[in-house]
Parts: C-alpha cells; sequence; structure tokens
C-alpha cells in the first residue's frame, strides 16, 4: 500500500491478492484488489462504489417504470381534454433528445480527460454537459408552461397528470443532476482529482447516462406513441 | 401566513386521551434528557453513538427505536381490543369512530414501518458483516443517515399525536379516501411524509446492503460459503431495492393528486382508484418478505447452532429463498380479488400464491431435519423458533385458504384475514426478532440475558398470542369485518373478550421482556460472555470478542469452507492451541460523521412544513440539507489509522480469553 490510502479492508485482505479478472487493478490508484467474487477478499473501494450507484440506479429505474406504468394506464383517460396527439410537438421533443443525447457524449468526454487529469478539458467538457442539460431544461419549462397556458396542465385530466408527472420527474432527475455537476465541478476546481471525487465522478457518469436510457423511454412511450392517439 | 395551516385548534385540547398520551411521553423524554445532562452523557452519546458510523451501533439504534415503537403500536392495539369488548350494544366505549379510525391506522404504520421493519434492518446491520467476515458495510455515512431518516419518520407520525391528527384509512392510505376530498385534513400528509422520509433511508440501507453482500465478503467466501442469514439478508434486500420505489412513486403520486390537484386516483376527470391498489401492492406484497426473509435466516442460525448441526439442505434453503424473492412479485393481486379483474387473472394469482407456500414449506422441513439426530439444547432463542414453527405454519395455512378467491371473497376484509397476517407477522417476524435479539444480545454488549426471564417472557406472550389471534380467526369465520369502532352482534363478544385475555398475557410478556433487560444488565458481571463464543456457535460473528472491537476483526478471517468458524474452533479443540498469531497491521476506519442526523434534521422540518404548507420552512430546510450534502463532500480525511500495537493488543487479548477457554475444555472433554 506505498502510493494512495486503500479501503480498510484491502489491508489484510492483500495477504492473499488474487483477483483473477483484474478488475480491481490499474483503476483509480487503488493497487491490487479483488473483485468480491468471494475468493479474493473484499473489493477495491472503486468497484464497491459504483457497484452500490449501479444498484441506486436500478431502484431509480423501478421507481420510474411505476410511473411509466401509471402514464400507460391513463394515457387513455383524457376526461374530454386535449388528447396526446393535440399537445405534443415532435419537434421540440427532437431538439430536447439531440441536446440530452450529446450532453451524453460531452459528459464521456469529460471522463475521459478526467482520467488523463487533464483540468482544463474536464472542467470545460463537463461546462459544455451544464448548459446542454440546462438547455434541455428551459425548453421542458417553456413546453409545460405552455400547455399550462392553454388549459392542459396536470389538473385537467388524468392523461396530463400521469405526463406531468413522468416528464416532470425525469426533468427533476436533471435539475439534481445539473446541481451534482456544478458541486462537483467547484470541488475538482478546488481539490483537484483525488480518488474519491474520481469515483464521484464516475456516479455521475452513471447517472447521466441513464437519464439518457430513461429519455428513450420517455421518448418513445410517451412523445411517439402518444403523438398517435 | 407565516405558520402555513398550523395554528392552536391543531392541539386537541377538547381530546384527553391523546393528550394525557403526549403528556405521558413528554414528561418521560424530559426525564431522559434530563438524566443524561445530569450525568454529563452528552459528550459520550454524541461522540460514540449519535454520530457513529460503527455498523454495530448503528444496528443496536435500530433496535432500540424498534423496541420503542413496538411498545407504541402495543398501546394501540390494547386500546382497540379494550374498544372492541366495551362498546357492545348501547354503549359506545372510549374512543369516537374519529379517534378510533385514527389509532388503527397509526397501529399498523408504527407496527410495520417503525416496529418491524428498523427491527429487521438493525438485526442485519449488526449482524451481516460480523458474519461476512469484513469491517463494515460498504457505505457507513450512509448508513447513519438511513438510521436517522428512519428515526425522523418515526418522530413525525408520533408528533401527529399532539399536533393536528393521524391518518384514519388505514395503514395503507387507499385512494379516493386518502383524497382531499375525503380526508381534508393533515392526517394523511402526516402519513405521506414520515414514510416517504423513512423510505428513503429503507432504500438506502437496501442499496447498502445488497452492496455489502456483494462486494465485501472475507476472502474465500463465496456465495455457496455464506451463512444463511446472508442469504436471506440479501433477498430481504433485493426485494427493497426492487419494491421500496414502488412504494416512493406510489405516494408521491398521492401527494400530487393532494398538493396539487393532480388525477391519479380521484373519482373525477379519469382518475383510476383501483390503480392506487394494484401499485401499493406491488410494494406491499414483496415487503412481508422483506420482513420475513431475514426472520428464516435467524431461524436456520437458530435451529443449527442450538442443534449442534449444520443446516439441513443448506443449498435447498438457497434456492427456496431465490424462489420466494422473485414469486413474492407475482402475487400481489391476492390482496384484492374482489376488484372484479375476472376469473382468469384471480385464478392466476391464486396460484402463484399456493406455489409461494412451497418455498416456505421447503424451508419448515429444512429446520425440522436441522434438529433431527442433532443435539437439541432449548435457551430462549430456540423457545422463540420452535413456536414461530408450529404458529408459522398455521398463519401459513391460513394464508393458502385466502389464496383461493372464492373463499377470499367471502373473508375478505374479515378479521380471518386479520388474525392471519397477524399470525405470520407476529408468529413469523416478530418471534424471528426475539430469537435475533436473546441470540446475538451477548455478541452485542458482552453478556447474556437472563434465561429465566427470558422463559418467562416467552410463554404468555405465546399463550396471549394464540388466545388472541385464535379467537379473532372465529370471529372472523363468524362474519366479523376488520375495523370496527362498535359491535352489534352478540355472538362475537365473548370470543372479543378472549382476544382481551390474551392482550392481557401478551403484556405480561412484555413487562418480563423489560423485566429481562433490566435483570441481565444489573447482573452482568455473572452473565459476562468472556470467550466471545456462549452459545457454541458455528458463523463468523461468533469468532470475534463479544462486544467486537470497533474494527470487528484484528485480521480479516480466511474462510475455507461452509461454517467458517466451526472448522477454525474444531481445528483448535483438535490441535489444543490456536492458529498462530497473525501479523498485525495497522487499520483504517471510517470516521465518525454528525451528517446523518443532520440530514435527518433537515428532513423533519422539511417533512413538518410541507404537512403544515410552511413553505419558507421547507425551502430552508432544502437548503440545510443541501449545504450539509455539501460539507460532507468536501471532508477531507474520510479514514483514521488504528496503529498496528493498538490491533495487536486488543487481539492478543481476545486469543488469551479463547487459550484459556481451550485449557478449560482440554481438561473436561465434552
Amino acid at each position: 500500500m506505498s502510493s494512495s490510502p486503500a479501503h480498510p479492508a484491502e489491508l489484510s485482505a492483500s495477504h492473499n491478492p488474487r483477483d483473477p479478472y483484474a478488475l480491481g487493478r490499474g483503476h483509480g490508484g487503488h493497487g491490487a484488489a479483488a473483485t468480491g467474487h468471494g475468493e479474493g477478499g473484499p473489493a477495491s473501494k472503486r468497484v464497491i462504489v459504483s457497484y452500490g450507484f449501479w444498484i441506486y440506479l436500478l431502484s431509480d429505474i423501478v421507481m420510474f417504470s411505476a410511473f411509466f406504468a401509471a402514464y400507460a394506464v391513463l394515457a387513455g383517460e383524457t376526461a374530454g381534454g386535449p388528447r396526446g396527439r393535440d399537445i405534443f410537438g415532435l419537434g421540440r421533443v427532437a431538439i430536447e433528445t439531440m441536446l440530452l443525447l450529446l450532453s451524453s457524449f460531452t459528459c464521456g468526454l469529460g471522463s475521459i480527460a478526467a482520467e488523463k487529469k487533464d483540468m482544463r478539458a474536464t472542467q470545460l467538457w463537463l461546462l459544455v454537459t451544464g448548459l446542454l442539460g440546462f438547455a434541455f431544461l428551459v425548453i421542458e419549462v417553456q413546453e409545460f408552461a405552455e400547455l399550462i397556458e392553454q388549459g392542459a396542465g396536470p389538473q385537467r385530466s388524468a392523461f396530463l397528470s400521469s405526463f406531468f408527472a413522468l416528464v416532470g420527474l425525469h426533468g427533476l432527475h436533471v435539475g439534481v443532476g445539473l446541481l451534482w455537476l456544478g458541486t462537483m465541478m467547484a470541488q475538482i476546481a478546488v481539490k483537484g482529482f483525488k480518488p474519491n471525487i474520481r469515483r464521484r465522478l464516475l456516479c455521475f457518469n452513471l447517472f447521466w447516462h441513464a437519464l439518457d436510457i430513461i429519455w428513450v423511454g420517455v421518448f418513445s412511450i410517451v412523445y411517439l406513441l402518444g403523438s398517435g392517439l | 401566513m407565516m405558520l402555513g395551516k398550523l395554528d392552536w385548534s391543531a392541539i386537541p385540547f377538547d381530546e384527553p386521551i391523546p393528550l394525557v398520551a403526549a403528556a405521558i411521553v413528554l414528561v418521560g423524554l424530559l426525564g431522559v434528557l434530563g438524566w443524561v445532562t445530569s450525568k454529563r452523557y452528552w459528550p459520550y452519546l454524541w461522540h460514540e453513538w449519535i454520530t457513529s458510523v460503527d455498523h454495530k451501533r448503528i444496528g443496536i439504534m435500530y433496535i432500540m427505536l424498534a423496541l420503542l415503537m413496538l411498545i407504541r403500536g402495543f398501546v394501540d392495539a390494547i386500546m382497540m381490543r379494550t374498544q372492541q369488548s366495551m362498546a357492545v350494544g348501547g354503549a359506545q366505549g372510549y374512543l369516537n369512530p374519529d379517534h378510533y379510525d385514527q389509532i388503527f391506522s397509526a397501529h399498523g404504520t408504527i407496527m410495520i414501518f417503525f416496529g418491524a421493519m428498523p427491527f429487521v434492518i438493525g438485526l442485519m446491520n449488526f449482524v451481516l458483516p460480523l458474519q461476512l467476515g469484513v469491517r463494515d458495510v460498504a457505505f457507513p455515512t450512509l448508513n447513519s443517515v438511513s438510521f436517522w431518516l428512519t428515526a425522523a419518520g418515526a418522530l413525525l407520525v408520533n408528533v401527529s399525536l399532539v399536533i393536528g391528527e393521524f391518518a384514519r384509512t388505514g395503514w395503507l392510505p387507499y385512494a379516493p379516501l386518502s383524497e382531499t376530498t375525503y380526508s381534508p385534513g393533515v392526517g394523511v400528509d402526516y402519513y405521506l411524509w414520515a414514510i416517504q422520509i423513512s423510505g428513503v433511508g429503507t432504500l438506502m440501507s437496501g442499496i447498502n446492503l445488497v452492496t455489502t453482500i456483494l462486494k465485501m465478503r472475507a476472502p474465500g467466501m463465496s456465495y455457496l460459503r455464506m451463512p444463511m442469514f446472508c442469504w436471506t439478508s440479501l433477498g430481504s434486500n433485493m426485494l427493497i431495492v426492487a419494491a421500496f420505489p414502488i412504494l416512493t412513486a406510489t405516494l408521491a403520486m398521492l401527494t400530487l393528486d393532494r398538493y396539487m390537484g393532480f388525477h391519479f386516483f380521484t373519482n373525477e376527470a379519469g382518475g383510476n382508484m383501483m390503480m392506487f391498489v394494484n401499485l401499493i401492492w406491488a410494494w406491499g406484497h414483496p415487503e412481508v418478505y422483506i420482513l420475513i426473509l431475514p426472520a428464516f435466516g435467524i431461524f436456520s442460525e437458530v435451529f443449527s447452532t442450538f442443534s449442534g448441526k449444520p443446516l439441513f439442505g443448506y443449498r435447498s434453503m438457497v434456492a427456496a429463498t431465490l424462489f420466494i424473492v422473485v414469486v413474492s412479485f407475482l402475487v400481489w393481486l391476492h390482496h384484492f380479488f374482489t376488484m372484479g379483474a375476472g376469473a382468469d387473472v384471480n385464478a392466476a394469482f391464486g396460484i402463484a400464491t399456493s406455489v409461494i407456500a412451497v418455498g416456505t414449506g421447503v424451508k419448515i422441513y429444512n429446520w425440522l431435519f436441522t434438529m433431527y439426530g442433532g443435539r437439541v439444547r432449548f435457551p430462549t432463542p430456540m423457545l422463540w423458533s420452535l413456536a414461530f414453527m408450529i404458529t408459522f405454519v398455521i398463519g401459513g395455512m391460513t394464508g393458502v385458504l385466502l389464496a383461493v378467491p372464492p373463499a377470499d371473497f367471502m373473508l375478505h376484509n374479515s378479521m380471518f384475514l386479520v388474525a392471519h397476517f397477524h399470525n405470520v407477522i407476529i408468529g413469523g417476524v416478530v418471534f424471528g426478532a426475539f430469537a435475533g435479539y436473546t441470540f446475538w444480545f451477548p455478541k452485542a454488549f458482552g453478556f447474556q440475558l437472563d434465561e429465566k426471564w427470558g422463559h418467562i417472557a416467552f410463554w404468555p406472550s405465546l399463550i396471549g398470542f394464540v388466545l388472541t389471534f385464535g379467537a379473532l380467526y372465529v370471529v372472523g369465520l363468524d362474519g366479523m369485518t376488520r375495523r370496527l369502532q362498535h359491535i352489534e352482534v352478540d355472538e362475537w363478544v365473548p370470543w372479543l373478550h378472549v382476544a382481551l385475555v390474551g392482550v392481557g398475557f401478551m403484556m405480561l410478556g412484555v413487562a418480563a421482556q423489560v423485566v429481562q433487560l433490566v435483570v441481565s444488565i444489573r447482573d452482568r458481571e455473572r452473565l459476562k460472555d468472556v470467550t466471545g463464543d456462549p452459545w457454541d456457535g458455528r458463523s463468523l460473528e461468533w469468532s470475534t470478542s463479544s462486544p467486537p472491537p470497533f474494527f470487528n476483526f484484528a485480521v480479516l478471517p480466511q474462510v475455507h469452507g461452509e461454517e467458517a468458524y466451526w472448522g477454525i474452533k474444531q481445528r483448535a479443540i483438535e490441535e489444543q492451541r490456536l492458529g498462530p498469531e497473525p501479523e498485525y497491521e495497522a487499520i483504517e476506519m471510517p470516521r465518525n460523521s454528525p451528517t446523518g442526523i443532520i440530514t435527518a434534521f433537515f428532513a423533519t422540518l422539511i417533512g413538518f412544513a410541507l404537512i403544515w404548507h410552511i413553505w419558507w420552512l421547507a425551502a430552508v430546510g432544502f437548503i440545510g440539507a443541501y449545504a450539509t450534502f455539501v460539507v460532507f463532500a468536501w471532508r477531507e480525511e474520510e479514514e483514521f489509522d488504528v496503529p498496528a500495537e493498538e490491533v495487536a493488543r486488543v487481539d492478543r487479548a481476545r486469543r488469551a480469553a479463547r487459550q484459556s477457554w481451550l485449557a478449560e475444555r482440554g481438561e473436561t472433554p465434552a
């Protein structure tokens, strides 16, 4: 354990450093560490943190699936109000999709830059990611405001309730992601690429990509299918 | 308006019962706080407990919260049973319908979310890292946040006793009754925010423990070498991760309906009230397995330890556990066969429900065969486990009865159903929790619980439980529906009196448990667990001292087979010596952090503010929570070093105790 602090458990586990797939090696400066498959003892902190975050993302996707299910049940319940094809503008959604997918790309570029410990490039790409996400959010809020103005707010019908809740929940995630991103950029600027900050960056990447996956679901199930209804 | 909907009318000055209850609680609370202050225990409490990120301390705090809340929920139960025995014919009893509805709602909510859940999560927290042979859970500070959020939820529910009201909707706030049209008060809002806040804590616990089990095990501990409790905990936590987000989503939808006029579950504008019932039970049925699976694990450990044999059918037990995990998501509709989904759908869910009993049946036979041919001992944990086996089989069979849709049409919403789920939850989860509590108590505190008082607590609890719910089965079959504030059928009355007598017995049991704790603390020298292995245990938690050092293991154990500790122990007995002294190295342990309690403080603030529509306070709470998060993220040092000499000193003391135990055992061979 020469270079960097290891997870407490690794210190004694290192008596028996077996890592057949080399999954714990070579990333994040954590030296030899195990995979957690049982043979070599506790996994490296990097593996533990990202694994835990994956589990969180799965749970988040379950939460979204409940909102998707509610939308599926209520999509036809327009109560005499507007239907999907009356209110969805596919052009706007296409722009939103572009912005979000692009932001995932730049987010990936940011993580490559961080891997190289290139401060300027990292901050630049993260900033671009944040701006794209912000632009997405602005367009979404604009859409919501227009709908409410037209009298097609969430109180109008069960269909609109479920629409606003599902799309709004995704937007809320993007918003929280932006707050997280800003905080993390400040942290990288002040503290540099410390192992714990790089782990957070990894988690942020996972989070941001997961939001894309959910957006693909929103895009296809709500907007594409909905404009046919 | 600065205080939103909150004003003096929120405090029920005209109702003596909640006020007196609250006064007693308040006096008790002030007494404890005063005692802590006068003894100058605050620094100790703050540094050793409140800010602790040690999984053992957090587990113990979870269990303390659970015990407190079990008593709180039991008081509600006593009130319901007395009311139903009194309010017959012309008599109205002492609880008006409004108050009675709040009491049964609070009883269910508190017992499930703040009694049973913290109890099993506390046991898992305490035991898992010890059994896995590691030093802490995957995310120690997050663990502390989880606990304090659960405590915040419990606090909010209890605040509703004095400020405002609690829900009158039952423990699951079925829509549209829970919508603002029919529940305009703050009762449902208390429910929603208390459960959301504690639910976030539970979800994070689930993520934490799944990661711990899958990614942090001692060297050599492959999946099929894990103790059974680890397996069932894995199942339970996977269910938490998969099911609790559905609860969060469902309650969020109801919140949107109530606060912003959405139409998820309303009668108007296309809302679908049956969607609420579907969603809530898509969480709710896995939830009962979240509770019972850890209890199954405890029973497995207890039967195997006190029969002096390895668990029979280990692999079939693993398979049965995972089978239950999967199938628990395929049965939710049996909670509302009467919805009108049609015969085909009902039949499918009825069959799935019957099938899930097969997994449990496998377990029952495995436990029986574990005892068969063993040298069985009968200390308190074993008594609870045996009582579980008998009562749970009965509860399971009434469950299979209810799984038959035509029978369910008759028994739906009856006292028979109430008796059934109390039969499985008390006979399964609560008995399991008490078995675990007495089994691992010496590990946690270094002295055993008094056996005599353990037996004295056990028998009246069992008798009372059988009397109460046996009687409720009968009145259920006689057509009595649940949640009645007033009884109009004379034939039910004798049985309700039997149930009341049963509650009396259970009160004796509760009192004896309290006495057991007091007596054990008083006699802790006599009951001292010197070796760290008081029960002749088989898994790794018994290889360390009692109580374990905060780093659990001086050196991570090397696991060479199933029942990791049993193998090590047998070798030591055979060779009449411990293994060679290991080479001690410095250990890094996570630092304490007040993040948990500060987050919970702001969460309580947010919850309270949203319940009473005090928007500025909610904003303050959110900003505070974010600031806490940033401060935590900014910390410089996450861990501190325990020097090798300190590790060596602690471990040599443990080895000395073991060595003298070995010597004694050598002189009088068993």
